[in-house]
């Protein structure tokens, strides 16, 4: 009895330490954003649109001057990093890689009235908060343009790391490209590593060797798109419009647009509403989106891109509905269902049509 | 027209330049710095003192540095028993892999419930693994002459390339939505820390260990004799010491030691192991040995100072908002002009007066 109210008392407790769990507004000027930044912000890609969010975000917030640091290692520097920024005013913190989490985790215990937002993992607390973007969508777009114009029916696709993000673009992409090509293949490499523009030029000239005439890339920086221009292949960008690299070669990319995310987080902690959430954001949000399209690029492509989106916009239909089989052809979504956002999230399988191996 | 001067080498070092060229080195890094940070429109005493304050200035700073700094020591008195018999061992930084990989495995593979037991053979197994790793080139050297320069610079990437086979394959933690770590390790396998700090017992070990090279360089017959080999390794030969098995001695010792700091830094640090967890240690260590000039004292003051430059980078770029770039230029500066000046203590100028 004594034992079973001890413990309606208990939950009584967390129950309202959860609700009560609110953060006083910060004036604008006391916000001080601190950034976590994997690569420098001059890779062209990732860190270079989080930067450009960032300064979205000030221009947005009149009175909030945020600050940087540039290639800080998935390691436990991070937590040095974070703890600067803390000491140095910060009451909001974004870490914008997957690898910082436990750090992350780490830091915002010592300072529970930091709000802490770390982009990509999947640990919250009280005042740790999550956000990422459904750039599998655009890539889904950006795989209908790759399959329309490949001749050989052989795509390269350039990928850092095998880890579920990059997994499910992979997929998300292949989808797209089978849709309107059913024979074409897309090959992968890996190259271990996010941002590494000597591999990355590399992985694309083996790509293109091996009869690849279209690339698709997930790395940070430019280094794919400046290879396939030289070889005179197709590509297809990836974070930001990377035409820039390949003026003459640039098909479209799927990017990034995290000044509204920037924006609103600062916003909530500002006005003492932030709550702990996981974002996972589309293309209806605009967190995610299509690069402006090359040149090449026929009408009747850019018309079936709109409708596709206009689809996915609506929220009828996502790119993860099934038929979806495996690489073995196993049925993984059946057809009419839609996968799950947590399968989404844990994705460690190719879909048919991916020619390459997840290492396991 | 001749040259009004001639460089000489100095026959014998004056001990007041011990400690005046290196000073005096980082006093003209700091003015040449002082110019880069006006043309970028930052206060140059501003920039300096937020860097100082951010590393040393309070007790979380100089814990900070002390963090960095372990790591440093221990990989820079093991690449510096190598280089005092001037064995290239520029492989600290897959030897340090190696003993964070034989760590984990012994947390996966043989776990006990106790602390000290588990650190102990935690401990062992990576002075093995770091050693082993190390000492195989030391032999490749002693047998058959193999470039150790070579053999420990290329076995750095297979031991990234094995880490990383594992921390993306078996070793994997299945909670971790695929994600590449390790599993975390249990309470028992962690490094006890001081106070609220991140500085773990490594600390204890990094001192203990420098102070026990010290005595082996200077006291015992094995240290006499690596300085033989490194001075000249036919006189050592011609006076009976056996170079093959110091080499690998060496070698295996080194290596074990690096081995140790990859052990400290994963079960101090991390608790697991992720891509690129080494950051590069085993590479600054190289550096480290050599403002040290292979002292073991010198190298844990040397780690220190470094771990300071390198931790107060990062308030440069919060406080001040100076880009990365720049932060490692005022440190690139500072370490080419000390290691510069070494040229000044071991050679003088000498002016030609009058005359032709």
């Amino acid at each position: 009895m004594r034992k079973g109210l001890g413990f309606a008392f208990v939950m009584a407790f967390l129950l309202a330490a959860a609700t009560a769990w609110a953060f006083a507004p910060v004036p604008a000027k006391d916000l001080k954003p601190g950034f976590v930044y994997v690569g420098p912000v001059g890779d062209g890609g990732w860190t270079f649109m989080h930067d450009k969010g960032r300064k979205d975000m000030e221009k947005a917030l009149p009175g909030v001057s945020s600050s940087i640091v540039e290639s800080v290692p998935e390691g436990p520097d991070a937590v040095r990093v974070m703890e600067t920024f803390v000491r140095n005013g910060s009451k909001l913190i974004f870490a914008t890689s997957f690898g910082y989490m436990d750090y992350v985790q780490e830091v915002a215990k010592k300072h529970p009235d930091v709000v802490f937002m770390h982009c990509s993992g999947y640990k919250t607390a009280p005042n740790v908060g999550t956000y990422f973007g459904r750039i599998y969508q655009p890539r889904y777009l950006s795989g209908l343009v790759a399959g329309k114009m490949t001749k050989s029916n052989i795509i390269g696709y350039v990928a850092a790391n095998p880890i579920p993000e990059v997994i499910r673009g992979i997929n998300a992409f292949t989808l797209g490209v089978r849709k309107v090509n059913p024979k074409a293949k897309v090959k992968v490499v890996w190259l271990f590593s996010w941002f590494d523009p000597g591999k990355e030029k590399e992985a694309t000239k083996a790509l293109i060797d091996s009869g690849a005439d279209v690339i698709a890339m997930h790395a940070d920086s430019g280094a794919a798109p400046q290879a396939a221009e030289e070889a005179k292949v197709w590509v297809v960008g990836y974070n930001n419009d990377m035409s820039r690299y390949a003026p003459t070669r640039h098909l479209t990319a799927p990017v990034w647009n995290w000044g509204m995310l920037y924006r609103y987080a600062a916003e909530k902690v500002i006005k003492g509403t932030w709550k702990s959430e996981s974002i996972w954001w589309g293309l209806k949000e605009n967190m995610v989106g299509l690069a402006p399209f090359g040149k090449a690029v026929p009408e009747s492509v850019r018309k079936l891109v709109a409708e596709e989106r206009a689809k996915i916009v609506s929220g009828k239909w996502d790119v993860f509905t099934g038929p979806i089989r495996d690489q073995s052809g196993n049925v993984k979504v059946e057809a009419g269902k839609r996968m799950s956002d947590g399968d989404m999230l844990s994705m460690n399988w190719f879909v048919q049509g991916v020619e390459g191996t997840i290492p396991k | 027209m001749k040259p009004r001067f001639r460089i000489e080498r100095r026959l014998e070092v004056p001990s007041w330049m011990n400690w005046s060229i290196p000073a005096g080195a980082v006093a003209v890094a700091l003015a040449a710095g002082a110019v880069l940070l006006s043309f970028l429109g930052v206060s140059p005493l501003a920039a300096y003192k937020a860097m100082v304050q951010g590393s040393l200035g309070d007790a979380w700073g100089i814990s900070e540095t002390i963090v960095k700094a372990i790591p440093l020591t221990l990989a820079g008195l093991a690449v510096g028993l190598a280089f005092t018999m001037v064995v290239w061992n520029i492989g600290a930084e897959g030897q340090i892999v190696m003993g964070a990989l034989a760590a984990v495995a012994v947390v996966r593979y043989a776990f006990v419930d106790n602390s000290l037991v588990i650190l102990s053979l935690m401990f062992l197994a990576a002075c093995i693994a770091g050693g082993l790793w190390a000492g195989f080139a030391g032999f490749l050297k002693a047998r058959w002459n193999v470039n150790e320069t070579i053999t420990t610079l290329m076995m750095n990437y297979i031991a990234i390339l094995l880490a990383d086979y594992f921390i993306y394959g078996p070793w994997r933690d299945p909670s971790s939505l695929g994600f590449p770590m390790t599993t975390p390790f249990p309470d028992a396998a962690r490094l006890p820390v001081l106070g609220g700090t991140r500085v773990h017992v490594g600390i204890f070990l990094a001192i203990g260990l420098a102070i026990l090279f010290r005595v082996l360089y200077r006291w015992t017959k094995w240290g006499f004799e690596l300085r033989v080999i490194g001075n000249n390794p036919n006189a050592a030969r011609y006076a009976g010491i056996n170079d093959l098995k110091n080499v690998v001695l060496a070698m295996f010792l080194s290596g074990a030691v690096a081995g140790i700091a990859g052990m400290t830094e994963v079960a101090g640090l991390q608790g697991r192991l992720q891509p690129g967890f080494s950051g590069g240690y085993g590479f600054t260590a190289i550096i480290v040995a050599w403002l040290a000039r292979l002292n073991p004292m010198a190298t844990i003051l040397v780690s220190f100072l470094l771990g300071a430059l390198l931790v107060g980078g990062d308030t440069l770029q919060v406080v001040m908002r100076l880009p990365l770039a720049s932060v490692q230029v005022l440190q690139g500066l500072i370490l080419f002009c000390v290691l510069g000046a070494e040229f000044f203590r071991n050679y003088r100028i000498v002016f030609i007066r009058g005359g032709e």
